[in-house]
């Protein structure tokens, strides 16, 4: 009996965590979220670091949602420190997030977050060092947060906008193509209701 | 109640190796020209090497033109063999870009790494071309047919080799092996970590 009593609490957050995966499996696994879509519920590890806590308007450690970030609008970059392409663009993305930084009417409303698909904490922290990555990069060494959004090829961006009531809505979501940190800052904006 | 728990956690397994099982997060550096094998059995070939042995020696022909043989770095440097098991590949592709950010990090701990694989010079030109420039040299163990990663006992049954890195010191003494699940890639602070040993 004893035995079979301590086998229950294993057994049921086995089963608890299988099923939050099978619902991504089921439902999220193969296509990416669409514009007009809302995100699917991913759970975010709360960055160690304060500098990037503080830029995303977290207080708690833990985890964080997406629309918990303290901004009107987040532009997720999903990565890996092994994409070519991610390698390449990293300076161009850096000078969006200097753009957005150096422009009053945008840095409280706009923020960046990059999404290590596959990186380890220690791989992410190397992509970030290389490229001086100015913003908060999340590891997912799992790839369970990828799983998710659909297992979408690096670079991939995606927009949410973030409702006064706490919903959120998709407005951009497509791989690559990053063509320049102007242009694809004036595209949020429009496509946002920012500008 | 027993049957019950052993079989959430049945469920439960098998759920984590579906979840484990397909991610790659490709990079769109190779566009939709990368085959997926599907899953492949985890390990399958026999070490003939282990630690502590004298490396195996071997020329291999290298894309840049010429070959390279082990050799020619004995005293000089530590050198790590990246085999990967096959070039046009999801995991496969998505691994040397990670070591061509990290020069540093070699040269920091005097070593070089030698990239190879059991694929044709031309198939590696082109498929490392999509990279960007690589810093190191990527060999071909074509032909004979996957004779180094034999020596090494890192060739599999279907003539792939596997995902397997190894260490070998100035010396030419081997210090680290590691094989790989060939579905996944293995984690680089392992091997930065066993570089860090190398010259302490």
């Amino acid at each position: 009996m004893n035995n079979i009593m301590k086998g229950i609490p294993m057994s049921v957050a086995t089963f608890i965590i299988s099923l939050a995966l099978l619902h991504c499996l089921a439902f999220g696994s193969k296509l990416p979220p669409e514009k007009g879509d809302v995100l699917p519920e991913i759970k975010i590890p709360v960055p160690v670091n304060a500098t990037d806590r503080n830029y995303l308007g977290l207080r708690s450690i833990g985890f964080f949602k997406i629309p918990q970030i303290k901004a009107k609008v987040v532009i997720i970059e999903i990565f890996s420190m092994y994409c070519p392409h991610c390698q390449r663009e990293a300076p161009e993305i850096n000078r969006l997030y200097s753009i957005i930084e150096g422009n009053p009417d945008l840095k409280d409303k706009i923020k960046l977050i990059g999404i290590g698909a596959g990186n380890s904490s220690f791989e992410v922290n190397v992509f970030k060092e290389k490229y001086n990555v100015p913003f908060p990069l999340i590891p997912d060494v799992d790839f369970s947060i990828h799983k998710c959004l659909g297992e979408v090829r690096t670079p991939y961006f995606l927009g949410v906008k973030i409702n006064d009531y706490g919903t959120h809505q998709i407005f951009y979501s497509k791989l690559g193509e990053f063509k320049g940190a102007e242009l694809f800052l004036d595209l949020m904006l429009q496509l946002s209701g920012l500008k | 109640m027993k049957k019950c728990g052993n079989l959430m956690l049945v469920f439960g397994m098998i759920s984590a190796f579906l979840w484990s099982a397909t991610a790659f997060g490709l990079s769109d550096a190779f566009k939709n020209n990368i085959y997926n094998p599907g899953i492949l059995k985890p390990i399958d070939s026999v070490l003939k090497v282990e630690v502590g042995d004298r490396a195996p020696g071997f020329s291999l022909p290298a894309i840049s033109g010429g070959r390279i043989s082990l050799g020619r770095y004995r005293g000089k440097k530590n050198v790590v063999l990246s085999f990967v098991p096959a070039a046009w590949t999801p995991v496969c592709s998505d691994q040397w870009p990670g070591y061509n950010i990290v020069k540093d990090i070699f040269d920091k701990n005097n070593a070089i790494l030698l990239g190879i694989t059991v694929d044709n010079i031309p198939t590696l030109f082109a498929w490392t071309n999509q990279m960007g420039k690589l810093w190191f040299p990527v060999l071909s163990d074509f032909w004979p047919h996957g004779s180094v990663a034999d020596r090494y006992g890192v060739l599999r049954s279907d003539g792939l080799s596997e995902r397997a890195i190894f260490v070998i010191d100035k010396k030419g003494i081997i210090r680290y092996i590691g094989v790989n699940n060939i579905n996944k890639r293995p984690r680089l602070e392992v091997l930065v970590k066993e570089l860090e040993r190398l010259e302490k």
